[in-house]
């Protein structure tokens, strides 16, 4: 059995992270194994047959921040992972009129044109700025975050290292980037933009997984992300996973098996084993007790640090910190199996507006509002939906002629007035397929099969503590060194030989790998 | 979804290479027939027809038109008489040219302006507080260039105007039978030329009278490749190609201001403040680092290279838009971003920029040349520009 052998690393979950981090142990040659508590891998990264022949991307469905070196170093081409791309961003008005933005510039400059001529000459201007700031700010996301406070050479090292490459940001650009760490998105983008729908679709990529409105100071930032995505878009990693998010995951899992990993389903990890100060090993759910140098937890901080491990092995100000941090879902996803393509008022027919994104996003006002339910407890009852009809893009999603829609949809907060159940799960997926149909009237029609999944289903079924998609809020307290907890942002914790590597590390949530990579080098460093 | 032209109606009919290009969003023959030759010939030799409708044009009105243009472009725009045309550039505040083009003065408080790239917004931000209004008539405005020798007589054929009176960079207001144009005596080609501005809804009535009637004249509707052979020829820069825009620039290396660009003589510094105006004085105290000037590549030394491989001198049909390294012995102090040969010259010629130390007049370089896949560098002499400038450019 599992418990005579002894592995050089042992990975509690088995999200796209805790599988990169797999991969890159066992491709310096250890001994690894990774347990996941559900029957597939993928954590938020996955595919599920759940209605026969419609493939969901149950939760995450873009990938834009997966990192290249990762795909070159796990070869992940070669193991199945293919991005298709996703070119426009349609966003329907209320009044019947629409905004795109297409993959080309002259076509997205008449577009913008015919809402603002002025917005047409900014826009440009405005990608620039952006595209230089991401590509000021891109390599941090890329290393172990130096703490600012430390004198150790290491961090200093790496601290001067990004100085010097600020240096060579304009003195324009870096006044930018203050605005752009302190001011709400929608206050940096009125500085810019006139045209609301514009405003308000930019926007939205600020409050994504975030418990903010676009008026809340600090959203400013998230914008940034979207732009990464755009520099790695020239490498065309940007896009659509063919067979949806779980593809991603099930490249990974297929490169880090064919390096040795050893990966089991079905396997939920009850308890960190501890020894003498040390983390040696884990006890499965079926008491199973599993033996290893090295645990790694891919799980949130929250998880890790509050159950997983005995609380009194933990200095209490780090189990504090872990208390303080910001967790709170506020989306959910709303899955559809079609009989048919949806016909919107503002672009009647098929289309390649339907092979691209569709953002509710009529105004600034609409996504506040939507906010403000949730700030008092309720679900949007005009929610902000950023929508994708994954069969356009890989027709392999849904039988022929068939189609699924995947409805990413903000707010649902999980501490919902009241609390989550069955009801309210459906009274959720009604406001957003009655929302939806305003634009879609034909909407109703065409479902065959609808797939709700609320902050509380995420908690629940997928271990996401309070449902929140990245593991903790991509707020700038809990960023970069401060990210899971202040002196523990090196993916090491207070408790000898446990990691983490989960999006509750640096850099982040998002389909990107970095911290299982970077988790994985570190602890190839200590031993 | 590109768009045509309001000239597309003739245009794609006429196009029987099926040969466009995009212009500011805009579809643009590269040729009408099958090889674009003739239609460069026609530019030298009798009349060619280019629809040059996609460049951004703005109608700046008001009482403060001329400050607000004064304090954006470098040319000294109290000096622009009515009916007159200036070439200028303008800047950012570090000096940088932002984008360059012709600014006519129509009335006394009424400016057209035509540009490359968008400036709507720039204009606009720049008037804050003027009494003036920017309004953008790009795509109300249609444009064609009529350039050559036979340009001027097709046109006292077919309008009212007076045009042996109308000297070089004026304009005029005129009609051709019933649709009301205005006449300004500029080009792209630097020779004698007018370019004709109408209201789009007679664009194609305009069209058909002017081939119709210059016929005879030998009137020959050209594309791109033309036109970009013969502003080579005059030594005319291409923003985008010849240089970078300051607002599309990346990095601050890739801009150039007007004294690198050649264009020192349209920086009017003694005219008082204009948006880049303190930088634009360092700079000229200082003298510019680069200096954008013509190369004639040294057909001896072209042979020679070519010879190696048992080879004529074989070279590119078209003109070249492509940044290609300009040495002096091992070192590079250079690039040229445009260059062909010019069939009126015979000559193989390029522009490019050139270190300031090595851009004297005469001075000897050489640019690098591909043969048979290998990089090889053929002399060429620095000369000034424009390489081609007939007489009846000015006359
Ligand atoms: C609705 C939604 C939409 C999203 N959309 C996007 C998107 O479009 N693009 C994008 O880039 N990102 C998106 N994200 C975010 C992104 O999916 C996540 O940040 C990322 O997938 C997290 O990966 P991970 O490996 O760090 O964690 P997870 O994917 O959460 O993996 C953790 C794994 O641990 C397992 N686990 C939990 N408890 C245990 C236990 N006790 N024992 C064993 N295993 C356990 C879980 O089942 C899970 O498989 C979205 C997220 C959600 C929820």
């Amino acid at each position: 059995m599992g418990a005579a052998k002894r592995y050089d690393a042992v990975i509690i979950g088995g999200g796209h992270n805790g599988l990169v981090n797999a991969a890159y142990l066992a491709r310096a040659g250890k001994r690894v194994l990774v347990l996941e508590r559900r029957h597939v891998l993928g954590g938020s990264t996955v595919t599920e047959e759940i209605y026969p022949g419609f493939k969901y991307s149950v939760l995450s469905y873009v990938v834009s921040l997966l990192r290249p070196e990762i795909i070159r170093e796990l070869e992940l081409p070669k193991h199945g992972l293919e991005i298709l791309p996703l070119e426009s961003t349609l966003t329907p008005l209320p009044d019947g009129d629409y905004l795109v933005r297409w993959a080309d510039h002259d076509q997205t400059r008449r577009e913008l044109y015919r809402h603002s001529p002025r917005d047409a000459d900014t826009y440009d201007d405005f990608g620039k700025l952006m595209y230089q700031l991401a590509f000021a700010v891109k390599p941090i996301l890329g290393i172990v975050p130096p703490d600012p406070t430390s004198l150790s050479p290491r961090d200093l090292l790496s601290l001067a290292r990004i100085g010097k490459h600020f240096q060579n940001l304009g003195a324009e650009q870096f006044y930018a980037l203050c605005k752009l760490l302190t001011m709400s998105s929608a206050d940096f983008l009125d500085e810019w933009f006139e045209y609301e729908p514009l405003k308000a679709t930019m926007s939205a990529s600020g409050i994504i997984g975030t418990f903010l409105g676009p008026r809340s100071p600090g959203t400013a930032y998230v914008l940034l992300h979207h732009y990464m995505g755009e520099i790695d878009g020239v490498f065309r990693a940007w896009g659509f996973p063919r067979g949806g998010a779980g593809a991603v995951a099930d490249a990974i899992a297929a490169a880090a098996g064919r390096l040795g990993a050893e990966i089991r389903t079905e396997a939920a990890v009850q308890q960190v084993i501890v020894k003498n100060g040390r983390a040696v090993g884990v006890a499965l759910d079926s008491g199973e007790e599993i033996r290893a140098r090295k645990v790694v937890s891919a799980v949130d901080p929250k998880l890790t640090f509050l159950k997983l491990v005995e609380p009194r092995e933990l200095p209490s100000d780090f189990v504090d910190a872990i208390r303080r941090y910001k967790i709170r879902g506020s989306s959910g996803k709303v899955n559809l199996a079609l009989d048919d393509l949806p016909n919107l008022t503002c672009l009647p027919g098929r289309g390649p507006h339907l092979r691209g994104a569709i953002s509710i996003s009529p105004s600034i006002g609409y996504l506040e509002r939507a906010y403000d339910d949730a700030k008092y407890g309720n679900f949007s009852r005009r929610p902000y939906m950023d929508i994708i009809i994954p069969s356009m893009i890989d027709p392999g999603m849904a039988p022929p002629g068939k189609h699924v829609m995947s409805i990413f949809v903000q707010y649902a907060p999980f501490a919902l007035e009241g609390g989550w159940n069955d009801e309210r799960r459906e009274a959720f997926g009604d406001v957003v397929i009655d929302t939806l149909s305003e634009y879609a009237p034909n909407l109703k029609d065409l479902i065959l099969h609808r797939w709700v999944v609320t902050p509380w289903d995420m908690q629940e079924e997928y271990g996401l503590t309070e449902g929140n998609i990245f593991h903790g809020e991509l707020a700038l307290h809990q960023l970069l060194f401060m990210r899971p907890a202040p002196r523990w942002a090196d993916y090491r914790t207070p408790l000898k030989n446990l990691y983490q590597c989960g999006s509750g590390t640096h850099p982040g949530g998002g389909i990107s790998g970095t911290s299982g990579r970077l988790a994985a080098l570190e602890m190839l460093r200590d031993s | 979804m590109l768009r045509g032209t309001p000239f597309h109606a003739r245009t794609a009919p006429l196009c029987q290479a099926q040969n466009w290009r995009r212009w500011a969003g805009y579809l643009a023959a590269s040729s009408y027939e099958l090889t674009h030759e003739r239609e460069y010939y026609a530019v030298r030799t009798s009349a060619a027809l280019f629809d040059v409708s996609p460049l951004h044009k703005y109608l700046i009105r008001g009482s403060d038109a001329e400050r607000l243009l004064n304090r954006v472009v470098t040319r000294d725009v109290t000096k622009c008489a009515v009916r007159q045309v200036m070439y200028t550039t303008w800047c950012d505040e570090a000096g940088k040219a932002m984008d360059d083009g012709t600014l006519q003065r129509l009335d006394e408080d009424v400016f057209r302006l035509t540009t490359n790239l968008p400036n709507l917004r720039w204009l606009s931000d720049s008037s804050a507080g003027l009494r003036v209004t920017v309004d953008d008539v790009s795509d109300s405005t249609a444009a064609l260039a009529l350039q050559g020798p036979n340009s001027r007589e097709i046109l006292k054929n077919i309008s009212d105007a007076e045009l042996d009176e109308l000297k070089f960079f004026r304009l005029t207001y005129a009609r051709v039978g019933d649709i009301p144009v205005t006449i300004s005596r500029t080009g792209y080609t630097g020779d004698l030329g007018y370019e004709i501005w109408v209201d789009s809804q007679h664009a194609v009535r305009l069209w058909d009278v002017l081939l119709d009637s210059g016929e005879r004249y030998g009137i020959t509707p050209a594309g791109i490749l033309a036109l970009d052979v013969a502003r080579i020829e005059a030594g005319l820069l291409l923003p985008g190609v010849d240089y970078i825009p300051a607002h599309r620039a990346i990095i601050d290396s890739r801009k150039s201001s007007p004294f690198e660009l050649g264009l020192g003589w349209t920086v009017k510094l003694e005219k008082g403040p204009f948006v880049g105006r303190a930088a634009l004085l360092d700079e000229w105290r200082r003298g510019p680092a680069w200096q954008l000037k013509g190369l004639e590549i040294q057909w001896g030394s072209l042979e020679a290279v070519y010879r190696e491989f048992g080879l004529p001198p074989e070279l590119p049909s078209f003109a070249w838009r492509t940044s290609v390294p300009v040495y002096v012995h091992r070192r590079q102090i250079g690039y040229a971003t445009s260059g062909c040969w010019s069939p009126t010259l015979k000559k193989y010629i390029a522009l490019a920029h050139l270190r300031s130390a090595y851009a004297a007049q005469g001075g000897e370089v050489a640019m690098e040349v591909t043969v048979e896949h290998e990089r090889k560098r053929a002399l060429a002499r620095v000369v000034d520009t424009p390489f081609f400038e007939p007489e009846r450019k000015r006359a």
